[in-house]
């Protein structure tokens, strides 16, 4: 039988929660034998292959492309899953929701104080993907499944998530991997 | 800073004896000649009772009625809870809004007129109704409210609006208002003659002891919402330990849809302070202390020439009824300032206290620690005119009326779709189909019984009677006709939670907006199944985590219209195949980073 495939997407997110995935240490053997990775930046797959079991994704949507990403997965994904503060409840990026769209491109691009752009003028290249007006949790755009929490969440969180998952077991989380303080 | 905020603060403190605990008196005080409290005030008033200038801020902070920025001279409050809304008080919004020339929420920019939102100003039965500094102006329509707004730029004196004044009371020298008492049917408890004295002395000529025997004995259930048995609290409070006891009557009436508290106190204050004076002397305390919510505030005067009268008979002071009792009792009014969650007795003590009113833990219950630390009584406006009439016509005769667990009459405030709203004294028990007849709502698809926290009910459950053990309400009946949406009902109400929740614990503060969210998202189609497992789920959560009853019933709304009205929810969602949120709108989330690079999108065109 073939392996069911996992694919991971990192939105508007600080690569924490992945890296947090590779902290899995060795275990990282045993997950390649029971999954084969799809699109991911771990394998830097850059397109679905096919259907896949699991996606997880970290950060919430802050433009255009984390909502465009974001819905492939879920057209590609039987189980989605939200890893991490920013993919759960929008995390960090989200402290600029309290801020007008204006200011946030002002200071990025015209007067935050390191910047250096001589010609005044906010980038328009249709490279860069258009901010959403507000970070959005993923919940918020599509359905998710499933959302660990913690920033990061710990890699042994993550590990017996998957591995409960993919065994169709419920999974039973110590009180130390879901304790926050 | 103003030269007379000194002066004027200093003289305010002292009339309260420079007591931090009468800061709700003070900050009242210095609102009313001063048009706010602002920063330098709130100095001036820490300094000057020795506190902190956050403890003052905090209480400021926390009243919709208390202002740290200049407001105009005059403010409108428009009330805006659902039956008004029912009977047009957007329109009127409207109306006032473009005859002021200002939104809601401001002033005009030469300080004489602020518009603002009032939650529910226990006028439903006169909708729509909003108050003009104190002065209750009633059956708004957009011509009455340009008129009235025509009327204010010229004299800028409210009460002049008051052309013709309401029936009884109301148009008592030191009321003249415009309210209407609309009492539709009197019964033998609340709306009967009464004697000042007579209830009283026949209490002071039992025992203390004896006296709660019969309110025992009566059964009485308090008629603020939760129906304790009133007996059982009175005996509690006698029975802890402490120096002082205290009496407190909840006149709060926050609860929207309920108005029956503002009839009694217009029309029966003698009943209702004779009642305090009893459970003074039962409890053995000599102070009682009425919390009048401020939208009342136009009753105050007469209310303290009611208490003045009391106490040259002899009603009330030292030795009350003559010496040989050795009883003194004496009553105070303290007031609210626009916050429903006061109406929450252990919210109401702190409000006494002059803090924010925030809700304490419990135990210790007000009956063991109360006002002050002290053993407190905290009853309903109605609980007390009850007691009184039991002493004065006995526990017996009280208790053959109503249902076993439920004895007496009840006072009920319809409102909304019906012919004939307004205050009903009925027995206790009476079929939900008979009142209905008697207000003239028999078409009606659905009723919210017991206030927004309370339930809403259909057809199904007509035939059940109104009592503790059948459908509970504190007063409040408010009739939906066959044209309404029990969903925008239950909508309008969580924003009203959303509002008013103090926001100490997150199940509440939290909770009810995400339930009011949910609720939206169905109501704009955009629902899914699954949001109905949500919504109960959630709802249930708000209910059992919540530290006070403001968030133990906060959810009953979406709670009882989930469970009654399931149809109309299901009618309106539908499976979402591809899994995208139908809530989230990636045109809309795109538009103002549109405007601001000046291009479309490539990806979403
Ligand atoms: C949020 C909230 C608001 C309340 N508002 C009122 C009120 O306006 N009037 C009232 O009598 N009781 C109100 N209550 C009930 C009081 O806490 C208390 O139970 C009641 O005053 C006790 O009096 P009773 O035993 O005579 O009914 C409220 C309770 C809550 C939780
Ligand atoms: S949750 Fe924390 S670690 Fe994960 S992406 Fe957000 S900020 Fe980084
Ligand atoms: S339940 Fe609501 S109103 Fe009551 S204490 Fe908690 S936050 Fe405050």
């Amino acid at each position: 039988m073939a392996k069911p495939k996992v694919a991971t997407a990192s939105l508007a997110g600080c690569f924490g929660c992945h890296m947090t995935v590779l902290d899995i240490d060795d275990r990282i053997l045993k997950l390649i034998e029971l999954v084969d990775f799809d699109k991911s930046p771990i394998d830097d797959i850059k397109h679905f292959t096919g259907r896949c079991a699991v996606g997880l994704i970290e950060g919430g949507c802050c433009n255009e492309e984390n909502v465009h990403t974001l819905q492939d997965f879920r057209k590609h994904c039987d189980v989605l899953i939200s890893v991490g503060d920013c993919a759960t409840m929008g995390g960090i990026p989200a402290m600029r929701n309290g801020i007008p769209l204006e200011e946030c491109y002002a200071e990025a691009y015209l007067v935050g104080p390191s910047v250096h752009n001589p010609s005044g003028r906010i980038p328009n290249d249709p490279e860069l993907p258009l901010l959403l007006d507000k970070v959005y949790p993923c919940q918020e755009v599509v359905k998710m499944d499933y959302h660990i929490p913690g920033c990061p969440p710990s890699a042994d969180t993550i590990w017996e998530t998957l591995v409960a998952l993919l065994s169709n077991k419920t999974v039973d989380l110590p009180y130390e991997l879901i304790k926050y303080d | 800073m103003n030269p007379n905020l000194e002066t004027d603060i200093r003289q305010i403190c002292k009339e309260f004896g420079n007591d931090r605990g009468r800061m709700m008196d003070i900050v009242i005080a210095v609102q009313k000649k001063h048009g706010c409290v602002n920063d330098d005030a709130m100095d001036l008033i820490a300094k000057t009772v020795a506190t902190h200038r956050v403890e003052v801020e905090s209480t400021v902070s926390f009243y919709a009625f208390l202002s740290t920025r200049p407001r105009g001279t005059i403010v409108i409050r428009l009330c805006h809870d659902i039956i008004d809304k029912m009977h047009g008080s957007d329109a009127v919004a409207a109306a006032l809004a473009r005859e002021v020339g200002v939104p809601f929420g401001q002033t005009t920019s030469d300080g004489k007129i602020t518009l603002e939102y009032a939650p529910c100003l226990g006028l439903c039965d006169q909708a729509p109704a909003a108050l003009v500094n104190d002065v209750p102006v009633t059956n708004l329509s957009t011509d009455k409210a340009r008129w009235m707004v025509q009327e204010l730029r010229k004299h800028h004196d409210p009460n002049q609006l008051v052309t013709e004044f309401g029936d009884g009371n109301n148009a008592h020298e030191l009321i003249r208002s415009m309210v209407y008492n609309n009492i539709r049917k009197r019964g033998e408890v609340v709306f009967a003659e009464m004697k000042p004295g007579e209830a009283l002395q026949k209490a002071l000529s039992m025992s203390p002891a004896e006296v709660i025997r019969e309110i025992k004995a009566s059964r009485l259930r308090g008629r603020g919402g939760a129906g304790f048995p009133t007996g059982m609290k009175w005996e509690f409070t006698r029975g802890a330990p402490g120096d002082n006891r205290y009496v407190m009557c909840n006149a709060d009436e926050g609860e929207p849809g309920t108005f029956k508290d503002r009839v009694i106190l217009t029309e029966c204050p003698d009943l209702m302070f004779e009642g305090m004076t009893i459970a003074g002397y039962a409890i053995g305390g000599n102070t009682g202390i009425l919390y009048l919510r401020g939208e009342y505030a136009y009753l105050r005067s007469y209310l303290e020439h009611v208490l003045a009268d009391r106490r040259k008979k002899g009603l009330l002071g030292k030795s009350v009824c003559g010496a040989k009792h050795c009883f003194d009792f004496d009553i105070r009014i303290q007031m609210g300032a626009g916050a429903y969650v006061c109406g929450e007795e252990t919210a109401l003590i702190s409000s006494c206290e002059g803090t924010r009113g925030d809700p304490k833990n419990r135990p210790p219950y007000p009956a063991q620690k109360g006002y002050l630390d002290c053993p407190s009584v905290v009853n309903n406006v109605e609980t007390l005119c009850c007691a009184a009439r039991i002493m004065e016509k006995g526990a017996a005769w009280f208790a053959q009326m109503g249902t076993t667990d439920s004895p007496g009459t009840k006072l009920l405030s319809v409102s909304g779709d019906c012919k004939r709203p307004g205050v009903y004294e009925v027995p206790f028990g009476i079929p939900v189909r008979e009142v209905l007849a008697m207000v003239g709502a028999e078409d009606a698809m659905a009723i919210q019984i017991g206030g927004a926290s309370g339930q809403m009910v259909g057809p199904k459950d007509y035939d059940r009677p109104i009592s503790y053990e059948g459908l509970a309400t504190g007063g409040s009946l408010m009739v939906f006709g066959p044209k309404r949406n029990v969903l925008e009902a239950a909508h309008m109400f969580m924003d009203f939670f959303v509002e008013e929740s103090c926001g100490y614990c997150t199940p509440c503060r939290v909770g009810n907006v995400l339930l009011k969210d949910r609720l939206e998202k169905i109501l704009n189609g955009q629902g899914e199944p699954g949001d109905l497992d949500y919504l109960q789920e959630l709802g249930q959560t708000v209910k059992v985590l919540s530290r006070c009853g403001l968030g133990q019933t906060s959810s009953n709304p979406v709670l009882t219209t989930l469970k009654n009205f399931r149809n109309v929810y299901e009618g309106l969602v539908k499976v979402n195949q591809d899994k995208f949120q139908s809530s989230f709108d990636i045109k809309a989330a795109l538009t103002p980073a549109r405007k601001i690079i000046g291009r479309e999108s490539v990806i979403y065109t």
